[in-house]
Formats: C-alpha cells, structure tokens, sequence
C-alpha cells in the first residue's frame, strides 16, 4: 500500500529496493549465461552476449517482435501473480490458457458472420469467459472441498490440453498442417498502425492492439488488488484465511474468486496470442503450452506486482528476441534457451537479493550520517565505470543484420521449450 | 568487588524507526541468577539475541571475566560458554530426546556415531541436576515442560556457563514453573550464571538474586531483588506507579444481551462434544467469566457464540435474536465484538498495515468504502485517530505492518478495533495472556470502563488472579459443562480451584 506521497529520496522507497534485486537477478543471470557462452563457443561468446543484450532493439521491428511475444507472457504472468497475492499458487495457467486459445479461435473461424472488431472482442470475451471456467474448478475444488489447488491445477492442465487437441480434431482441424483452421480476418486485433510503426524494410512485426491489452490488464489487475474492498478481502484471505474468517470475509468465495479471476487472464492471454496476425494456429501437440509456465517466473520476476509483471513479460520477451538474433553466431537454439532459462532462473533470488540490497542501502545511509565528509568514493566510482561501457558499443552495430530476419521464423521450438 | 562473568558495556541497538537497546549496560556475576525485567517492546529480547550473536550491536563492548570479546554468530557465543533457551524451542520434532541433545556436537567414529559415550554423559546431567527426561522419547511426544528440561540439557552438554532464559515460563503450567524454578537454583548453586528474561515479577522474586530493569530500550538501573519490593520493580518497568489490583464500582446489570440454551459443539476430531450442553447468559453492564483449566471447552464455546465454528445442537442469541447459524459478518454487524484468545492466527492479518488491520471488520462501510473502492485518506486518518486513542505504539505508525509490532501493541490494536466498533457485547478471550503488568492493567481498566458503559462482556480467563478481580459473575467450566456459576465476593480463589479442577460440582447444576 504505497498511497499518500511521502517526500523521501529515491533510494529509500520500498519499490526502489524491490526493482534494484530484479535489476541485480538478471546482471547475475546474464553473468553465468555468459559463462555458458564461453563454453559453448569462446570466440563468438561476447558477440553472442551483445546481440542477447541488444537484439530486441536493433530495429524496431524487432522492437514490434518482442511487444507481441510479451503479451501472452504478460498475461499469464498476472495469472500468476493474482493468485498469488491471495495466497494460492496458479499452477493451471497454462491449461486455462490453451482452452482460452481454442474457445477464442473457434469462435473466430466459425462466427464470421460478426461485423469488424466485434468478432474479435467476442473472441476474446469467450477465451476469458472459457479461461475462468478453467480456473473456477481448482477454486472450487479448493474452497469447498480443501483439495490442494496445486494439484487440481496440474490435472486441468492435463484435461485442457488432451480436451482441446481431441475438439480442435473435432471442429475446427486443418488435417493437411495438423492444427486448428485458421480464424477469420477481422477475428485478428486490430494492428493500430503498430504494423507501419514497428517494421524494418518491407517486414512488419507481428506488434498488435493485444499488448494494450496486457497492459491495461496490468493496469486494473493493480487497482483491483490496492484498491478496491474486493481486493482488501482476497489479500486478507491470502495473508490469513483464518483471520480473514474472523473478520467476517467469506474466504471460500475469495478462493473461488480469486481462481477465476486468474483463470480468466491467462485464457486471455491465450486468445492474444492466438488472435495477433501471425499466422499462427494451435498445432495438435501432446505438450503443455509453455506460455502459462513461462508466467511463473515472469510473476516471480515481476515480484508479483502487476506493474512489474508487465515489465518482466516485456524483458523476457526482449531476451527470446535476443536470442534468435544469436543465431547468427552459430549458437544452437538450445544454447539460447539455456541463457534465458539462467536469467529466468536467477529471477527465482530476487527476493534474496532484495534482502542483500535493503542491507547494503541501510549501511551506506548509516555511513552517510556518520561520515557525510567522504567524497572520494564518489569519483572514483563513476570512473571505473567509463571504460566498462566502451567496449560494449563497438560490436553492437554489425549484430543485428538481414541474416537475421531469415532465421527468425524457425525457432518455434525454441520458443516453447 | 565481586567477578563479573559478562558484561555487556553500552549496548545500542538499532532497528529502522527504532532504537531497541539505548546505551544498555547489563553485568551478570558468576553464579548469580540475574533477571532481566521490561515491558513487552523494552529491548530484552534483543538485548540477549546481542549476547547470543544474533544481532551486532551498533555501539558498546561484551566482556567476559574483563576481557573484551567479539560475538559475531551463535557459535561464538557457544565458544565462549554461552547457551540460550529460546522461548520457542528449537528442537527437531522427529528426533528423539537423546539426538536432539548432542545435535551439532556428535561424537563419531569414521563416521558413524557413536552414541553410548553422549547417552551416559547425558544421563550422567540429567541425574545431576535433577533434569528427568527420557533419552529416547520423540520430543513430538513429550509434554512442553521436559521439552524445555531438554533445551537446558542441551546447553549443559555444551558445557555452557552461562545460561540464558528467555521467557521460559510463559508456556508451562504452574507445577513446571514451580519445578522449573527449582531446576534454575541448581544451576546457580552449581556455579552456573544464569540470565532470565521475564516480565513477571512474582517469578522474579521466586529465584532471582539481582534484576536490571529496561524501560523502551533503555537502561534503568539494576536492584538487589531481595531488598526491592514488588511495587518498586512494576514502577521502574512501567516508568508510573501501577496499581498491581483492580478497584470497579458494583455491577449494575441490565437485561440480558448474549445467551446460549443447551449448546453442543463438536470437538476437531468430531467425535465427542466438547461443549456439552452449555446455557449461559450475559447482561449488560456486567463482566461475566468463565474460568477454567485450559482445554475444557472455552476455545469451542466461544467458536459457537462467535460463528467460527458450526454448533452441534443448541441456540446462540444477541439481542433476541437467533444467531446460531447466522454466518460471522451479521453478527458484528448485530453487536457482538470479539478478542479472539489468538491474536496471531485470527485477530490479525500479520502481513497487513496497522491502519488495515484496525478496519478488518469495517472496510466495506461507507465511511471506508465507495463503489467498491477503499477511501484510503479515510482509513489512514481513523487508523491515527485510534492509535492516538488507544496509545498504540509502533515503529511507522498506521503503516507498520502489524508482525513486526510487539505483543502488548498488536493486543491493544485489536481492542481499540473491538471497542471502536462500539458492540453491544464484547466476548474476550484471555486478554492479558503474554502481556506486562501495565499493559495488562490498562487492558483491565478498558474492560471495566465499557462494562460501566453499559456493554456486556464475557470474559475468558485461565488465570485465577484476574477472574477474581474482574468478574461480577463466574461460570466455571469443566469438561465441557458449567460446573458452577458462582459470586466473586463469596468465594475464596480455593474454592474456585477446586471447581476448576473438576473435583467439587454444585448441586444445583
């Protein structure tokens, strides 16, 4: 509850301790990955790791790639983090996702006859809709028979993902690609001119309207959580079910609530992903869709505000962007993933390092009070600093080229590893 | 000039918005059992978490026999000859009693232990200074008194000198307190130095030789116990004069507010009623008790009036009307408030703000609470408005959050939110339990002064002195059933320990 503007300096805000650990998690990341680099390919390491670091906005239709790879990611990442700040672990995301993707993606193959973006918003109406149905019976399962969410949330998975292959086979199949029939034009976001803006050349991203949909998600997932009574009520059941109960709240709609709501987001996010423009269709695959475990770290990340959810979706994003552009280095595909999956998994200590960073905040305020009359540590600081950035410069033009683009489309797998 | 085994020289401490130990010097003589005495929230705890290596103190030196020594960690202070029982034990509950003793200072041979030699010195300990406890009991089986005896083994088999208690009384009954006393002079006799964390100063009286006093972080000085009374000790803690009785006017009692008809509720395994037909009634005006040994149905029956729990058979009425199975929000709404006996599981949400925790059962009103969203102004500006009134103190205001505030505050915010809400019958249950003598006497005084008011109360109490002093009425409960309900003024505190034992029952009932 960060309300009422208190006059305090930057280094002393709750949030700046929260953002200094992610920022902390992923140089620490990007430190073993590098590593990684070395041995996989000592000369082309540091290339490699400059085109990781810069991949994402080399050009802006890049730029466009990761504003459409992160708005999946962004959603289920609030998936995550909303049950969490209710105590629950959403572990089902990624079922409640998949069965959004089918109900958006039949509803837009099979209602052409709705006229311009209405299609699309009841498309995406429907996913959120099949999304909370998804959700609502872990909730349920949870709040009325105390079964362990984490377990309900596994099976719906499991259930999601065999259901929607066996109907896609059933209702809407294109057995020639052995996927789901592509949906109808105007069932796609609408691009908002992001196609003119975000595009290299004759390309253009795959950037559409979905990620002002995660955005504004984000954006009412936070207002929800900090400041409404029904957001008071979820945190106090998530904090202290018996408590909650005390005071009066009905705990077991909480849970049920809270589930639905999370199912309701990642199923949204399914259809975004589904609905961008891309071309892409649910391909009949016995494997879990990987964008609802990716909003786990994404949500850890973020530290499960959805401010910062938005933010980490968006950099894990721009990291899987970088890494197709390593590929003009040579790096395998499954050396990329590694690299990102380091990042992702030093995410998991932010919040240790967050406890190291409040220390070393409290000591330097300390010594600041102590001895104010200690200016040489500030110029010597800055200095070290200058030649580090350098270096970094030089290879960072000549990393981002037309060889690029050619190998973009491939890494599908990667992508979902 | 006698030895000084430690001192503790100019002890400051700090914690953000707190200063918990302000220039603190504390000196302990070999062989002396040397308490120390604070308020809840007065630095002992940290104090000793200093000595232990716990917490680096910011300012002042730690001498043992007069030379200065550096404790870093609690292995250091193991190394100099210092042990802690902590207040919650730290022992591994699927060992047994023998391996939770030499846990870290196994002795091995290539590897494997070797638990003959450590069994025999155990035993040879435990014999010696009157410890009983069975080496190869589970401590998950074992009664909380020889759990304790154990954490004592454990510093003995560390050949510790000086040994610390923090609060060790506060979860034994009244024969292991008794008991454990005894242990301590031991102890001391053998030439131990120990250090005893407490606030109650009959205990104090009992075994201890000397007692420093802390009051808000600082030091207030350290007596000779023997020749300082009870009286001068509370008001040293308290920085007043506390009057350790109650003085209240007669109860003028008015027509009935809460009553129970033939109330059965169902133990946790759901077997056995543990509320076995329970009438009772409480009218306004008056503070009634129920008395009783801890776990004869009290938890249970206040479940039932409260709605936390589902009554069996029977009826729940406030105000006239039924509210057996009305769900718990109706019943606030009706006037019923409730100082639940755990202010950790239900009184608080720890990981919420004060001003939060102060509109737990009031968020949702207008005066929070608009189109569905919270009017934060608002609940900030009540939130200092009875913290103001209730004297609540904590590190950041409204804004701190509730876990990191100290017992005697987190009760005193829950009774400002329970009396705010102004209920027509205030059910509190152990008020005072874990709390120092001015934060108990001024929660006494908030009872009586809303009995004066008119409310009704029903007071759950486990300790004797207080349902003397406060009760206009008393039920005792006994398995389960009210037993008797008996007047304050005509019976004597031994007669209600009988009752309370279950071995007199009257006629009547």
């Amino acid at each position: 509850m960060n309300e009422r503007p208190k006059k305090k300096s930057l280094t002393q805000r709750e949030g700046f301790s929260s953002f200094m650990a992610s920022v902390l998690a992923i140089l620490c990341g990007l430190a073993i990955g590098f590593v990684v680099l070395l041995i996989a390919d000592p000369v082309n390491a540091f290339p490699g790791l400059v085109a990781i670091l810069t991949g994402g906005l080399s050009d802006l239709r890049n730029l466009g790639q990761v504003l459409y790879a992160a708005t999946p990611i962004i959603l289920t990442g609030l998936s995550v983090g909303f049950a969490n700040k209710t105590g629950l672990f959403n572990i089902g995301a990624s079922g409640q996702f998949i069965v959004g993707a089918y109900v958006a993606v039949l509803v837009g193959v099979r209602c052409p006859f709705l006229p311009g973006p209405l299609l699309w918003l009841t498309c995406l109406l429907a996913a959120t809709l099949a999304g909370a149905l998804w959700g609502l019976l872990p909730g349920v399962l949870k709040a009325l028979c105390n079964v362990n969410e984490v377990i309900a949330c596994i099976m719906m998975n499991y259930i999601g993902m065999y259901g929607v292959n066996f109907l896609i086979q059933l209702t809407i199949f294109d057995s020639l690609k052995n996927q789901s029939l592509p949906v109808a034009a105007h069932a796609n976001a609408p691009k908002l001119w992001m196609d003119r803006i975000f595009r290299s050349g004759a390309t253009a991203s795959s950037a559409n309207a979905g990620i002002l949909i995660a955005v504004l998600a984000g954006i009412a997932v936070y207002y929800v959580i900090e400041r409404t009574k029904f957001g008071y009520e979820l945190k106090a059941c998530g904090y202290s079910r018996d408590a909650a109960r005390y005071a009066g709240i009905n705990e077991k709609r909480g849970i049920i609530w809270s589930m639905v709501i999370a199912g309701a987001l990642s199923g949204l996010g399914g259809a975004c992903l589904y609905l961008a423009g891309a071309g892409k269709s649910i391909e009949v695959l016995d494997t879990l869709a990987a964008e609802g475990f990716n909003g786990i770290p994404v949500a850890l990340l973020g530290l499960n505000h959805p401010i910062g959810i938005i933010f980490s979706g968006l950099f894990v994003a721009y990291l899987n962007q970088g890494g197709f552009n390593m590929q003009i280095y040579g790096f395998a595909p499954q050396v990329i993933d590694i690299i990102i999956s380091v990042v992702i998994y030093f995410a998991a200590f932010s919040l240790l390092l967050r406890g190291i960073v409040e220390r070393v905040l409290k000591r330097r305020a300390h010594k600041g009070t102590a001895a104010a009359s200690a200016p040489s540590s500030g110029p010597a600081a800055s200095g070290a600093e200058q030649p580090a950035a350098t270096p970094q410069e030089r290879p960072a033009a000549p990393s981002a080229e037309q060889p690029a683009a050619a190998l973009r489309e491939q890494p599908k797998g990667g992508d979902n590893a | 000039m006698d030895e000084y085994i430690i001192e503790m020289c100019g002890i400051t401490k700090e914690f953000p918005g707190i200063i918990a130990n302000d220039n603190v010097t504390l000196r302990l003589k070999k062989g002396e059992i040397h308490a120390l005495l604070g308020e809840n929230g007065a630095g002992k705890s940290t104090l000793m978490s200093v000595l232990f290596g716990m917490y680096q103190p910011e300012k002042g030196v730690i001498k043992k026999n007069g030379q200065p020594v550096q404790i870093s960690d609690p292995n250091d202070a193991n190394r100099l000859g210092i042990g802690m029982v902590h207040q919650h034990f730290k022992l591994v509950h699927n060992f047994t009693v023998l391996e939770n003793i030499i846990l870290g200072v196994e002795t091995t041979s290539k590897g494997f232990l070797k638990m003959d030699k450590a069994r025999a010195r155990v035993m040879a300990l435990s014999e010696q200074y009157g410890l009983r406890v069975d080496p190869d009991a589970l401590i998950s089986d074992i009664t909380v008194g020889m759990q304790q005896r154990v954490e004592i083994l454990k510093m003995l088999y560390r050949e510790n000198e000086i040994l610390i208690f923090d609060e060790p009384t506060a979860v034994l009954t009244p024969q292991e307190i008794d008991e454990l006393m005894k242990i301590m002079q031991g102890l001391a006799a053998e030439g131990k130095s120990i250090l005893f964390i407490t606030h109650k100063l009959n205990e104090i009286k009992a075994v201890a030789n000397r007692c420093t006093v802390l009051r808000k972080g600082r030091y207030i000085g350290t007596v000779d116990v023997a020749a300082t009374s009870k009286e001068e000790m509370s008001e040293m803690m308290v920085g007043r004069k506390v009057s350790l009785s109650v003085e209240k006017a007669p109860a003028q009692p008015g027509e009935t507010v809460l009553s129970a008809q033939g109330l059965c509720v169902k133990g946790h395994g759901g077997r056995k009623n543990v509320v076995d037909g329970i009438s009772l009634n409480v009218r306004k005006g008056e503070i009634v008790c129920i008395a009783g040994i801890d776990g004869n149905g009290q938890t249970e029956l206040v479940y039932a009036l409260t709605g936390l729990a589902v009554p069996e058979s029977g009826t729940v009425t406030l105000n006239g009307r039924d509210i057996t199975h009305a769900p718990i929000r109706r019943r606030n709404a009706g006037g019923l408030g409730h100082i639940p006996e755990d202010r950790h599981r239900h009184g608080l949400v720890l990981d919420y703000n004060l001003a939060c925790n102060l509109v737990l059962q009031s968020y949702f009103e207008p005066r929070f609470c608009q189109n569905g969203f919270l009017k934060y102004d608002a609940i900030y500006a009540y939130a200092d408005e009875l913290i103001e009134k209730f004297d609540i103190r904590s590190g950041q205001g409204a804004r701190t959050i509730a876990r990191s505030m100290s017992g005697g505050n987190q009760q005193k915010a829950i009774i400002a939110r329970e009396i705010d809400r102004d209920p027509d019958v205030l059910i509190a249950v152990q008020p005072t339990r874990g709390l120092d003598v001015g934060a108990i006497e001024y929660i006494h005084r908030k009872l009586i002064e809303e009995r004066d008011a008119g409310k009704a109360i029903l007071l759950v109490s486990l300790e004797l002195d207080e349902v003397m002093q406060l009760s206009d009425r008393i039920f005792v409960i006994y398995e389960g059933r009210i037993v008797a309900e008996l007047d304050p003024k005509q019976v004597t505190v031994q007669e209600l320990g009988l009752y309370m034992a279950g071995s007199k029952k009257e006629a009547a009932q």
